[in-house]
């Protein structure tokens, strides 16, 4: 249960290396439904686009991106392909993988769902993949060496302070999130690989506002606020005390907990497509974007999508109104065409407009 | 209500706590002008650190590959092979790292560093590096900010245990202050054992929320504070003075609100219970709730004007406090890295030592072959040379001025207020900064400097009052001081006016319409003077010719509200930045 999954060995030229630290378990998160909901059901489906997560400061947004690693059921890759491609996906595989099918040897393992932590700082040739220094100097080789990009291919790519990254790195974020992959020339080397990863992140809105190109990448946008209730409060300290403590024996204390939820967003992702949408609540869905005056079909189909995913989640067989209501705040909130002043006022008009129209 | 010495005391015993555990404490932000105060206090607390704990000193305006770490290049070009760089961070695991004058720290440092606090290790995904290095620290950010604007970034002071203000304290008072540091020692040992009941932790949590602490960050910290204490007075478990004192010292400076007083208080005035005493007394506190007890000692100790402004301010005050990342931001960014291209280097321009040797590196093995046999050096070639292209983004900021006098009369204000909240809209969207500044009264006062937080521009406009006389003049020359500190930092000031010319206080504060209107005039000659760009926009019921008069002497578009709509203003905006917005 690797915190954070690492699909190929890092390369190590140094044996100082910080040992794997224990994660704080998800499902021991006081409060927070709301974001927790949201990264569960992009966790269920890929193609919602992720979650932005705005909050105050200390409201465990990062924390609860992080934990989401140790619930992510196994997926099925090319073995020692770097970057993770998909044995069954013939049509998407690497050069390096079509050679191998070609000659028979396509051999598949299960990996770990990539998280991948893009952390500030962090250079743009470690982002998108550069020469590979070590080899290029000591064997005067030509290689490429695959940077975070690569390594987040089917699965996670998560920003904290994503209003803090630098403007060039959110540029090329948003090019390869459209895509879905990375083209990188640098250095007299021509490579494309696909990168197709879900976009998580994480930011205090006081720290300066995001671009609205970027917020419009992610499916669902979830404000998380400080507890205010004295008891929760008094839990979440407890727990963080208890977990800083001992984090081994706390994570024991919640394995089966964890469990339960990984089994839960496996069980998920495997009746995702059996769930029904029915006709009225595609309607439904497109009413409420038009009353609300959502920008284009992106909202209304991560609407679709999202109440999908809660469905599977929820283990209902087709999509409901209740499951409608509950999406429509994190998938809509962002796209709204708002007066971007007022903020309080998103989540408010469309709790007016879900009510207008399910009814109280 | 806290006595220079008593600061100072405490002062003191937050450095204990904080030797017995930096990391778990996250950090110190010491406001203090550079003196003996502020060295005495650090000499301490490299007194009672274990001698061998690293320290080390972190520029403001370090780059990222000294503290984060990166490509060693000297040791690179040594080995053939590349050699990984600790960064100041990784360098001080296990220690204490100093934040020169932490109140520049850019928002895109402080951002680095709370990841650091949160994780107690360095990411490194730089230079063609992933690494994860440990990097357990304590910080202690040194803060020379001289007003209430300038101070250690709210990302840093959240997860900080300690606000210290030494402002106050003369050199004098600093003299026989002791902590010995065997004790620090006993108590770093002890510390893995120490537990807290939940009595405490309850308290430490209701008081915070008593004090209107929104950040559960406090109580968590108060509650490490609380442990470090009992730890250095020998205990294994936290009592009450432990928490007292943890309270104390994490919480007075964070209050944003006072609890109302419990009337039937008997006169009983907290003893300062200093950490290392022996916990002899509590009897005349045995009967009342730990909560009561520790709420009553933190309000001690909350500094007099943060007092006289939270019940100056109690009603109005929102919760969280305001970040002040749109200032820094701009500060920082003197163009930003658009690539590398291949140049031969000259004077200005820098060279990227690291993209010149990726250049060089394929070449090396066949470079070799041509005669030379020494295979520890590289050879780099012209060719190979690769410099750093910036790209100077002139930033535009916006800087509303807004007359909130009484001849403005209030539901003009209420209009002018819509026209600056769609302006803003259009800031958004073109990513301006904008700044905002009021005058009303004698004065102009600058409500919020230049940001690109539109959170925070909405809520110092909602906040505006109006009323009293028209000091025209005086927010001209205000706008035109702001203006000019903007250019001078590499931005494009954009001014827009919203007034109704109707000026009835000179630049002295004298009241009297002829003289105000001159000096507003020439105000208005000056900014043309300077050639800022500027708008006028008249916020009376019917265009005033004051208004118009102003507007020719800044030769500034004019622009009567009644008919100006948004799309007209944002035209105007637009028409009157076009030169100088886009590259």
């Amino acid at each position: 249960m690797a915190p954070v999954a690492l699909v190929r060995p890092v390369k190590e030229t140094s044996p100082e290396r910080a040992p794997e630290r224990v994660c704080f378990p998800f499902a021991a998160i006081v409060g927070q439904e709301e974001m927790k909901q949201a990264i569960l059901v992009a966790a269920v489906d890929a193609t919602i686009g992720g979650v932005m997560v705005f909050g105050d400061r200390g409201t465990g947004k990062s924390t609860a991106v992080r934990a989401l690693a140790a619930l992510l059921p196994p997926m099925r890759a090319v073995a020692g392909c770097r970057y993770n491609c998909d044995p069954t996906q013939h049509a998407a595989l690497c050069p390096e993988c079509r050679a191998k099918r070609a000659a028979g040897e396509l051999r598949s393992v299960r990996v770990p769902i990539p998280v991948v932590d893009l952390p500030l700082g962090a250079t743009e040739d470690r982002v998108v993949g550069a020469l590979d220094l070590e080899r290029a100097l000591t064997r005067g080789e030509k290689a490429f060496e695959p940077g975070l990009l690569a390594r987040a291919h089917r699965g996670f790519l998560y920003i904290d302070e994503v209003n803090l990254l630098e403007d060039h790195l959110v540029d090329l974020l948003l090019d390869v999130a459209a895509s879905g992959e990375n083209v990188v020339e640098r250095e007299g080397m021509s490579i494309r690989h696909p990168a197709r990863f879900v976009l998580v992140g994480s930011g205090n809105p006081e720290e300066g506002e995001l671009r609205p190109q970027l917020l419009d990448r992610f499916g669902l946008s979830v404000e998380v606020k400080t507890p205010t209730d004295i008891a929760d409060r008094i839990e979440v300290v407890r727990r963080r005390d208890t977990f800083e403590r001992d984090p081994a024996v706390f994570a024991a204390r919640w394995k089966r907990e964890e469990s339960r939820l990984r089994r839960t967003i496996e069980a998920g992702r495997s009746r995702l497509p059996a769930i029904q949408v029915p006709d009225a609540a595609i309607e439904r869905a497109a009413r409420l974007c038009m009353a609300l005056g959502a920008d284009g079909l992106r909202g209304e189909l991560t609407l679709i999508r999202a109440a999908r995913a809660l469905a599977a989640l929820e283990g209902a067989d087709a999509v409901a109104d209740s499951h409608l209501r509950r999406m429509a705040p994190p998938a809509l909130r962002h796209r709204l065409r708002r007066n971007p002043l007022d903020d309080a006022g998103s989540s408010a008009r469309i709790e007016r407009a879900v009510t207008e129209l399910f009814g109280a | 209500m806290t006595p220079p010495d008593a600061a100072w005391e405490n002062a003191i015993l937050a450095a204990g706590l904080f030797a017995v555990d930096p990391a778990g404490l996250g950090g110190v932000s010491l406001r203090a002008s550079a003196g003996p105060v502020r060295d005495r206090w650090l000499a301490l607390l490299r007194g009672v650190l274990p001698p061998e704990t690293p320290l080390r000193r972190v520029p403001c305006h370090v780059e990222d590959s000294r503290l984060l770490g990166g490509l060693d290049l000297p040791a690179t070009l040594q080995a053939g092979r590349p050699v990984v760089e600790r960064g100041i961070l990784a360098e001080a695991d296990g220690g204490v790292v100093v934040l020169a004058m932490a109140e520049r720290l850019s928002p895109h440092m402080a951002g680095r560093l709370a990841g650091v606090l949160d994780h107690g290790t360095v990411r490194l995904e730089r230079d063609g590096f992933a690494r994860t290095l440990p990097a357990n620290v304590g910080m202690v950010a040194l803060d020379e900010g001289a007003d209430e604007d300038e101070a250690t970034p709210e990302a840093l002071l959240d997860r900080f245990a300690f606000h210290i203000d030494l402002g106050g304290i003369a050199a004098g008072a600093t003299a026989q202050s002791e902590i010995p540091a065997d004790d620090i020692a006993a108590a770093r040992d002890l510390l893995p054992w120490v537990a807290a009941s939940d009595d405490v932790l309850d308290a430490l949590c209701g008081t915070a929320q008593a004090l209107g602490i929104a950040s559960i960050r406090a109580p968590l910290l108060a509650l490490r504070a609380a442990c470090a204490a009992a730890a250095l007075a020998g205990r294994d478990e936290v009592i009450e003075d432990d928490a007292t004192l943890a309270a104390r010292l994490v919480f007075s400076s964070r209050a944003t609100a006072m609890p109302p007083a419990e009337p039937p208080q008997p006169p009983a005035p907290e003893p300062e219970p200093p950490a290392e005493c022996p916990p002899d007394d509590s009897p005349q506190s045995e009967n009342r709730p730990l909560d009561d007890v520790i709420l009553e000692a933190v309000r001690a100790a909350i500094p007099d004007h943060l007092l006289e402004r939270l019940q100056a301010e109690a009603a109005s005050r929102t919760k969280s406090a305001s970040g002040r990342g749109g200032a820094e931001q701009s500060a920082k960014t003197h163009g930003r890295p658009a690539g590398v291209r291949r140049a031969t280097p000259a004077p200005g321009l820098r060279l990227n030592l690291i993209e010149t040797l990726r250049a060089a590196a394929p070449w090396q093995k066949l470079r070799r072959r041509d005669g030379d046999t020494d295979p520890s050096r590289i050879r780099v070639m012209r060719d190979d040379f690769r410099i750093t292209r910036l790209k100077q983004r002139s930033r535009t900021t916006t800087i509303f001025v807004v007359d909130a006098s009484g001849s403005s009369a209030s539901e003009r204000l209420a209009e002018a207020k819509g026209a600056v909240e769609l302006l803003l809209a259009d800031c958004y969207v073109r990513r301006d900064e904008v700044a905002l500044l009021a005058f009303r009264g004698k004065d102009a006062e600058l409500l919020l400097p230049p940001t690109r937080s539109l959170v925070r521009a909405k809520r110092s406009l909602a906040g505006l009052p109006g009323g009293g006389g028209t000091p025209l003049a005086a927010g001209i020359d205000a706008a035109a001081a702001l203006a000019d500190a903007i250019r001078r930092r590499g931005g494009t000031p954009a001014l827009v006016i919203l007034t109704d010319g109707r000026a009835n206080i000179a630049r002295g504060g004298a009241a009297g319409r002829a003289a105000a209107e001159a000096d507003a005039l020439d105000a208005a000659r000056s900014i043309r003077g300077a050639s800022f760009k500027a708008l006028v926009i008249d916020t009376s019921a019917r265009p005033e010719p004051a208004a118009r008069r102003l507007a020719d002497a800044m030769a500034a578009p004019y622009l009567p509200l009644p008919r100006a709509d948004a799309g007209a203003i944002s035209r105007s905006i637009r028409a009157a930045q076009a030169p100088s917005l886009r590259p």
